[in-house]
């Protein structure tokens, strides 16, 4: 097994798959020669060649378009969005267009897309790089939403969404990219998509996260541990559809939960996740569901990140708050 | 692919329009547009004073101290030059690499800083300024120039509205959008393509099969020329003339200005080696838009090493105090940002969330 960092497993994912399938095409702005702005791309098109990796003209709806199109006619794609907040030009390709590809159809056509990008708060990129918009993704039926939190996930769930006969948006949090290694199998593997993963098992309450907050949620867990409170913390990995049973086996054992994303709390993936449990499950809950999220202004300037991302600490406190009730 | 002779009898008809030649010299007499000494001196003193700028904000971005930044040395040219055609009540919607064009129409040098920073106060544009903030969504800015344009017709107001974007720009599905509304309804809108030959790593080459990028103006119904971005006389006459069809009411123009980028794309790791090779840049750096503009000066005995001199420090001096200005201003605090959400009543939400960030923020 080898150590990679997130954006290397992601690499390794697509490589998988360009050797698996001749059909797989990756594409996007600057991923040929360049190698993506992050590298995720880094050596494909040496690799396969410039007829299966290639770089396109700067247009996001004509990306979007393309992978449409390509579908029509058997190919499978990967097509990048540099930053996700770019996901607006192209939004009536993937949601209105992609996502209904195969309704409209009556079941005749389907659309083989990941629409892979970079997201996420905490690295101090300009405006409409970071937002955190899976729940505008997340409301769309017809497309699912996956977030992963670690190299190992990244790679096996990167795989599924190519694999997957419908599109699939995959998000990758530009904190994860570089920030720690993990052991990742050379060889293939997959993580079903719409499968959430135990963290941390525990027995007081359970967390309930996706993306970089699964690393903050660890932390938080580590703290509540040295005050006596054991923390569940459970990682979404697909955030649309919700694995809904991890959450209400775990909300049942705990019978107190936590919902934390990076996000901002107005609709959002984590009010979904409170109304599941609310549906299912509330006469086991001994409080109301916590909810920590970032507040409900546009993404911030680079220069109050800090304070308006949610972190350990701000999680932590809602655990005890929910314990406390 | 191969070419009708239609279609290359109508791409061939844009050639690039040049008045100073790379050694200085002015080839175009015909076109020369009339500018006082004192003017010309003064388009030379802000390319200088641009390129320091430049050098200072690199390094200042390399100590962790500005922030988001393109470098803009080797266009300067194109930038000054369209931006010197101006009147000071025409608008203009920049790209995020078009700081020094706001920066001459009225947006003060900190709150440029503070914007590099990611800092409100940075987009707080001073009244009168006529500027939108540099876009981040490329090819956002050229449908909006439409707007402005619309608006400052509807108002009889004598004025143009200006936008600018880069050859990666003009594959955007906006750009035609801007252009073909601006002719559908005649506006007084100038689009400029700075074609610097990458966007990012992608040459100019992959971005489309036209020959030039002015010929897409034809597809509108418009008027488009192509020019030589790094003879700051031939980006001044087009422009103003371009200004001046719309302030006629004789319909938009679109501007492609060739020109070169010499730094990387932003200061966030973006590495030339990668896509280019130091043979084009060397042969970039000779039709340089300083030197030439520079030798033209000094042959009319307008300019001297001393001026020049005098200039760099008055650069360096002012970058100084506007960098001072920037570290005083306060902290940006998310309640700021709360604040600046609505301009109407805050939600009750926001009102909630308010008390938490405050606790969160005095901690
Ligand atoms: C809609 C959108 N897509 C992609 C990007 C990412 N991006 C930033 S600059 C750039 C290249 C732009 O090239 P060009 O238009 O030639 O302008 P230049 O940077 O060369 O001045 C890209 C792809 C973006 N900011 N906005
Ligand atoms: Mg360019």
């Amino acid at each position: 097994m080898a150590q990679m960092t997130m954006i290397q497993a992601i690499t390794d994912a697509m490589r998988n798959e360009l050797k698996n399938d001749e059909k797989v095409l990756v594409y996007g702005e600057d991923v040929g020669n360049n190698g993506g702005v992050f590298r995720a791309t880094d050596g494909l098109q040496k690799e396969f060649g410039e007829e299966r990796v290639f770089d396109t003209p700067l247009a996001e709806s004509a990306i979007g378009g393309l992978a449409h199109g390509l579908s029509l006619t058997g190919y499978r794609s990967v097509m990048e969005l540099q930053f996700f907040g770019f996901v607006f030009e192209a939004f009536d390709s993937i949601a209105g267009q992609m996502a209904r590809l195969h309704y409209r159809s009556g079941g005749v056509y389907n659309a083989p897309v990941t629409i892979r990008s970079p997201f996420g708060g905490g690295v101090k990129t300009p405006e409409m790089h970071a937002d955190s918009l899976e729940g505008l993704m997340a409301q769309t039926p017809g497309l699912k939403v996956v977030i992963p939190s670690n190299p190992y996930d990244a790679k096996g769930l990167l795989i599924s969404a190519i694999r997957d006969n419908d599109p699939v948006v995959f998000l990758e949090h530009m904190k994860l990219y570089r920030s720690f290694r993990d052991e990742v199998p050379e060889e293939e593997y997959t993580i079903p998509l719409g499968k959430a993963d135990v963290k941390r098992e525990g027995t007081d309450v359970s967390i309930i996260t996706y993306g970089a907050m699964v690393q903050a949620s660890l932390k938080a867990a580590e703290q509540l541990e040295k005050d006596g409170i054991s923390a569940e913390v459970i990682d979404l990995r697909t955030v649309s559809p919700l694995d809904i049973e991890a959450i209400i086996e775990s909300v049942e054992k705990t019978n107190h939960a936590v919902v934390v994303q990076e996000a901002q709390k107005q609709a959002g993936i984590a009010a979904n996740v409170v109304a599941e449990i609310n549906d299912r499950a509330i006469l086991s809950l001994e409080a109301p569901v916590g909810r920590v999220t970032a507040a409900d202004t546009i993404f911030p300037f680079a220069a109050a990140e800090d304070t308006w991302l949610p972190n350990d600490k701000d999680i932590a406190a809602k655990v005890k708050e929910t314990l406390n009730f | 692919m191969k070419k009708t002779k239609e279609l290359q009898k109508v791409e061939d008809q844009f050639e690039m329009f040049q008045i100073l030649d790379e050694k200085g010299k002015v080839v175009n007499k015909d076109a020369m547009p009339e500018l006082s000494d004192e003017e010309l001196k003064e388009m030379m003193t802000r390319m200088v004073y641009t390129r320091i700028w430049d050098q200072r904000a690199i390094s200042l971005n390399r100590q962790g101290r500005l922030g988001f930044y393109a470098p803009v040395a080797g266009q300067e040219a194109s930038m000054i030059g369209s931006q010197f055609a101006l009147d000071e009540k025409d608008w203009i919607l920049p790209g995020y690499r078009d700081i020094p064009q706001i920066y001459y129409h009225g947006l003060p040098l900190h709150q440029a800083f503070l914007w590099s920073r990611g800092h409100f106060k940075g987009g707080q544009v001073p009244e009168g300024v006529r500027i939108m903030l540099p876009q981040i969504i490329i090819g956002a800015q050229i449908t909006q120039t439409a707007g402005v344009a619309m608006g400052l017709q509807k108002d009889g107001e004598k004025q143009i509205a200006i936008t600018y974007t880069g050859d990666g720009g003009a594959s955007q599905g906006d750009f035609y959008e801007g252009m073909n509304f601006a002719g559908a309804y005649n506006l007084p809108a100038v689009f400029i393509v700075q074609n610097n030959r990458f966007a990012i790593s992608v040459p100019v080459e992959k971005q489309s099969a036209a020959k030039t990028i002015a010929q897409k103006a034809v597809a509108a119904g418009i008027h488009g020329e192509q020019v030589d971005g790094m003879d700051i006389l031939a980006v001044y006459a087009a422009t103003q003339k371009a200004r001046e069809r719309g302030v006629e009411g004789e319909g938009p123009t679109l501007l492609e200005f060739l020109t070169y980028r010499y730094g990387p794309h932003t200061m966030a790791g973006d590495d030339p080696t990668r896509y280019r090779t130091s043979e084009e840049d060397d042969e970039w750096e000779k039709k340089d838009p300083l030197v030439r503009f520079r030798k033209f000066l000094e042959d009319k005995k307008l300019w001297s090493e001393d001026e020049e001199e005098k200039i760099v420090e008055q650069a360096k001096e002012d970058i100084k105090a506007a960098i001072k200005e920037a570290d005083g201003t306060a902290k940006q605090k998310v309640t700021d940002l709360i604040d600046i959400t609505f301009s109407d009543e805050e939600p009750t939400n926001l009102q909630e969330q308010r008390e938490y960030y405050e606790k969160k923020e005095s901690k």
